[in-house]
């Protein structure tokens, strides 16, 4: 199978769903002329033109706002925010309009807009360019949250977004732009809710999110040389989560380490640790342990950075803890 | 375009040159009768009764300005309303019944009893897209609409409510501003009420006007009184000549009085006497139907007539609302998705 990098991915969902349905109009800051802060959208004024690809003002409000409006007359929007840590900018419209309109209006309106937007952490960006906060998002009913670790799924879970007929936050690590991974050149989508089995294992239940997939996808390796096998699991989609698979898993393997770019308190890591507690306590050989960020704002030297960061020798260190 | 016109009453003598027949002036009477009564009902249910609970912010003395508005759309046009919203939605066609059942939290209302009285206004029927119960977030919605109507080639319209408190919000600079650049038919309505909650007007914006403000986006701006639905009719009919014609958004500033408090549980003693006794002066249906009754275009007693018609049919609207049954709480998790 043909490799494509994780940004041509992303690229090429949003390019054969706009050829396949002109109701989706794109907007964002930088987009359209500058070709996207990381590219992605290169090229796309030329060949879809001005009213489909649109560069806003810094008006996060107005660019969440606008996607949905225009989607409660039948567009879809895709609406881009550069960086998460704009996001609390435009909490208002996402949590407040978009993920309450359907249910308040007592079915009435279908919000189909997909917000992307991309974190930073790695890229010595500081304390507000680099945070991670999906877990903002959990306690919000009405939005999807979407989370693709490889080139694969990038692509096919925005495809899935774009056709949803809800507002989904699609969530990209900015440091996985240029990793590249097999991806079809035929049409395939990823379903939302289906926690995917990166790699089988025996020994202990891994679930990472997002960038720390791969990283989590090497400790395995680190740790087969131990003789340790790890099972790793990838929920891709926070908001619907698939626990089912994980406790599945867990049922198999008796112990559970969840690897995340999130902040340890309250993380999503939290919510599925919590979920196991309900569900399989009693297949637990050893307690759960989270690979998470400290509860600090990110710094920005660039070592210091990567101390605060959650890595591979930080989820083969806890991985091997809970098999003594 | 961009300017600033201004718009006083039109006495009654005009209304046949401006083209308003006996049967719009009649429609705007009554309408604008049917808000009033609809919510004396509303505070007798709250208040005496305690057959409603939860926020209600009522329209006394704004009436003129949903009516003059949504007289001036046609009914394929669309409106978004905010937490006052009872008047936009009952000048918005949408039956008294399904409001009120609304305001009971009952299934049968606009949106299954589940939005309440600060989004009773969501009705796809009758064009009433949304009402926002966050003050100044529909305003970026109104963009988007507009933006999607020039995006089909439609030459509809959308007129977003909202209150002078909502002109200091990040999400009016914000929303103007979008539609102003990309010239969107939005017709952006500032119901200047003079107070938001109890926040003065003359204390939160140091102009005084907010029509004004409509210079600094490049785009129209119209003051008009806000007491006068005939008034309020032409200020949207030129707002939407210039949006049809490709000329962008505008902002209408209503001059207009909150007759009573925030809500209904506010007794609203933060005003001055003479402020509330100078602007009851002006209430705009006492106004409105002494012009037309003095011109002779009704008569008293087919005022009295609507007035038992529409009496008879808000006692009817309350009747259904009692009769009807609250969604049942399994329901509820269907209606987080589509």
């Amino acid at each position: 199978m043909r490799e494509i990098t994780y940004a041509e991915a992303i690229r090429e969902a949003l390019r054969e769903e706009m050829i396949k349905d002109p109701n989706v109009v794109l907007m964002g800051e930088d987009i359209a002329a500058y070709g996207g802060a990381f590219k992605i959208t290169d090229g796309f004024l030329k060949e879809f033109g001005l009213e489909r690809v649109r560069d806003t003002p810094i008006s996060e409000a107005a660019i969440v706002g606008a996607a949905v409006g225009a989607s409660l007359m039948g567009l879809r929007p895709v609406a881009e925010i550069m960086y998460m840590d704009f996001l609390p900018i435009c909490l208002e419209q996402i949590c407040n309009q978009a993920a309450k309109m359907r249910f308040m209006s007592g079915g009435q309106l279908k919000v189909p807009i997909v917000i992307r937007t991309q974190y930073s952490l790695g890229r010595a960006h500081g304390a507000q360019h680099s945070q991670y906060i999906p877990s903002w998002l959990l306690q919000v009913a009405g939005v999807k949250v979407a989370l693709p670790s490889t080139p694969y799924d990038a692509k096919g879970l925005l495809k899935t977004a774009m056709r949803d007929g809800n507002p989904v936050l699609y969530i990209e690590s900015s440091i996985l732009y240029r990793v590249k991974g097999p991806v079809p050149e035929d049409e395939y989508t990823v379903p939302f809710g289906k926690t995917d089995v990166k790699r089988e294992g025996s020994d202990v239940t891994v679930v990472a999110i997002s960038r720390m997939v791969r990283e989590t996808i090497v400790a395995a390796e680190m740790l087969k040389e131990q003789g340790i096998d790890a099972e790793v699991l990838d929920p891709r989609t926070i908001q619907p989560l698939d626990i089912e698979t994980i406790v599945n898993s867990v049922k198999k393997t008796g112990r559970l380490a969840i690897a995340e770019d999130d902040s340890k308190t309250g993380g999503v890591g939290a919510e599925i640790a919590a979920s196991i507690a309900e569900r399989a306590i009693d297949y637990l050989d050893a307690p759960i342990v989270r690979i998470a960020a400290p509860d600090i704002p990110i710094p920005f030297s660039p070592s210091l950075e990567q101390e605060y960061m959650p890595n591979k020798e930080k989820i083969v260190e806890a991985v091997k803890s809970l098999l003594k | 375009m961009s300017g600033l016109t201004e718009i006083q009453s039109i006495p009654a003598q005009e209304y046949r040159k401006l083209g308003f027949e006996k049967e719009r002036l009649v429609w705007m009477l009554r309408k604008m009768i049917e808000i009033r009564l609809f919510e004396e009902k509303v505070e007798e249910l709250y208040l005496m009764r305690g057959l409603i609970t939860g926020p209600a912010h009522l329209y006394f003395g704004e009436e003129a300005v949903a009516v003059g508005v949504t007289s001036a759309l046609d009914s394929n046009d669309y409106i978004i309303s905010g937490h006052r919203g009872h008047g936009h939605a009952l000048a918005k066609e949408i039956p008294a019944k399904l409001i009120m059942a609304e305001l009971f939290g009952k299934s049968t209302g606009t949106c299954k009893g589940l939005g309440g009285s600060m989004h009773v206004g969501i009705w796809l029927e009758k064009n009433s897209l949304f009402a926002s119960a966050i003050v100044g977030s529909g305003i970026p919605i109104a963009s988007g609409v507009g933006l999607a109507l020039k995006y089909k080639k439609s030459d509809r319209v959308v007129a977003v409510f909202f209150g002078d408190g909502a002109a200091n919000t990040g999400a009016f600079h914000e929303g103007i501003n979008l539609a102003a650049i990309w010239k969107l038919p939005v017709i952006f309505v500032c119901e200047n009420n003079k107070y938001a909650i109890g926040m003065k007007v003359e204390n939160a914006v140091a102009t005084n006007s907010i029509a004004v403000r409509a210079t600094s986006y490049g785009i129209h701006g119209i003051s008009v009184d806000g007491n006068d639905p005939v008034a309020v009719h032409e200020a949207t009919k030129q707002a939407i000549e210039i949006a049809r014609s490709g000329g962008g958004p505008t902002l209408v500033e209503c001059e207009t009085y909150r007759q009573k408090g925030h809500g209904v549980y506010d007794k609203a003693l933060y005003r001055p006497k003479e402020e509330v006794e100078e602007w009851l002066k002006k209430d705009p249906i006492v106004n409105f139907e002494k012009k037309l009754t003095t011109s002779q275009i009704v008569s008293e007693e087919e005022v009295d007539k609507l007035r038992t018609e529409i009496l008879s049919g808000i006692d009817e609207a309350v009747k259904f609302a009692q009769e009807s049954s609250v969604l049942p709480f399994e329901e509820l998790e269907k209606l987080v998705y589509a």
